[in-house]
C-alpha cells in the first residue's frame, strides 16, 4: 500500500494526520515547555517578553512551510472554502476574539489541554464543539445559506 | 535549540494537519453537520492527537524543566469562568460559519488559499481588538 492509497481513506488519513499533530504537541511541552496551541502562540507575540518571542515566530514558520514541504513531496490536496469573503471576515473576527478570550482554540485546548485532564479545556472543547454544530445547523438546514 | 525545535513542531503540526484534512473547511462542515450528510472522519484527528498527547503530558508534569532545560510553562488555572464559555461560544460560531480554526487558517493561507488570507487576517484583527480592550483594562 503506497501513501496515496493510505491517505484517500478519510479514517487513515484523519488519524495518521491527529498522531503527527500529537507528536508535535509532544515534542513542544517536552523539549520547550510549551503548550502548542496556535491561538496563544500567534495572539501572545505582540504581548510577549523579549526571550519568549522567536520561539512562537519560529513555530508560526514551521507551520507555514508545512504546505511548501508537503506540495513539492506529494502535491497539495484540494481544498474547497464555500464561505462568502463577508462571512469568512465576520467568522475570522469572531475565531480571533473568541479564542483569546478562552485562552484556547483546537489545538490549545482540544489537543493539549485534553491530553493533561484539564477541566477548563474539557469545558471549552465541549462549548466551542457545540457552538459549531449549532451553527453549522442553523447555517445550513434552517436557513439554508 | 529550543528555536529549532520550535520549527520543527510548527512543520509537523502543519503537515498533520494537511493530512488530517483540518485545512479543508468543506470536510470541516461536513463534521460539523449532524443533520446532514455527516462525516465523522476528524473525530480520528483529535483521537489520534490526544492518544500521543496524554502519555507526553502526564511525563511532562512529573518534570521541573524540560528535556532541554527550559521552564516547564504549562498553565495552572483551573476556573471554569465566563470568558472561557462565551470566548469558546464566540469561537464556535466562527468555526461553523467559515470552517476553519486558527491552524488551518494559517496553513492554507501560506497554501496560497486567498479565501484564507481574507480569514487570517479578519483573526489577526480579532486578536488585536481582544488586546487593545484587555490592555485598557489593566
Amino acid at each position: 500500500m503506497n501513501l496515496s492509497d493510505f491517505t484517500h481513506n478519510a479514517y487513515f488519513a484523519s488519524l495518521s494526520g491527529g498522531l503527527l499533530i500529537g507528536l508535535a504537541a509532544a515534542m513542544l511541552v517536552l523539549l520547550n515547555g510549551r503548550i502548542a496551541g496556535i491561538s496563544g502562540i500567534l495572539g501572545g507575540l505582540t504581548q510577549a517578553k523579549k526571550g519568549d518571542k522567536s520561539w512562537r515566530i519560529l513555530f508560526l514558520l514551521g507551520l507555514v512551510t508545512a504546505p511548501f514541504v508537503y506540495r513539492i513531496s506529494f502535491g497539495l490536496p484540494a481544498v474547497t472554502i464555500e464561505a462568502e469573503n463577508i462571512a469568512l471576515i465576520i467568522a475570522g473576527l469572531l475565531v480571533g476574539i473568541g479564542t483569546r478570550y478562552a485562552s484556547g482554540c483546537t489545538s490549545g485546548h482540544g489537543v493539549c489541554g485534553i491530553s493533561r485532564g484539564s477541566l477548563r479545556s474539557i469545558v471549552a472543547t465541549l462549548t466551542f464543539m457545540t457552538a459549531g454544530f449549532i451553527t453549522v445547523y442553523l447555517t445550513r438546514h434552517l436557513l439554508g445559506l | 535549540m529550543l528555536n529549532l525545535n520550535a520549527f520543527f513542531v510548527g512543520l509537523i503540526f502543519g503537515l498533520g494537519l494537511i493530512i488530517s484534512g483540518m485545512t479543508n473547511p468543506a470536510k470541516v462542515l461536513g463534521f460539523l453537520d449532524l443533520a446532514g450528510a455527516w462525516d465523522p472522519s476528524l473525530a480520528f484527528v483529535m483521537g489520534g492527537a490526544i492518544l500521543i498527547g496524554s502519555g507526553s503530558f502526564a511525563l511532562a508534569k512529573k518534570r521541573k524543566r524540560s528535556f532541554l532545560g527550559a521552564a516547564m510553562k504549562i498553565p495552572s488555572t483551573t476556573r471554569l469562568d465566563k470568558r472561557l464559555v462565551l470566548g469558546s461560544l464566540t469561537f464556535g460560531v466562527g468555526w461553523g460559519i467559515a470552517g476553519f480554526c486558527p491552524g488551518p487558517a494559517i496553513v492554507s493561507a501560506a497554501a496560497g488559499e486567498p479565501k484564507a488570507w481574507l480569514f487570517v487576517v479578519a483573526m489577526c484583527v480579532g486578536m488585536a481588538l481582544y488586546s487593545l480592550i484587555e490592555l485598557r483594562h489593566k
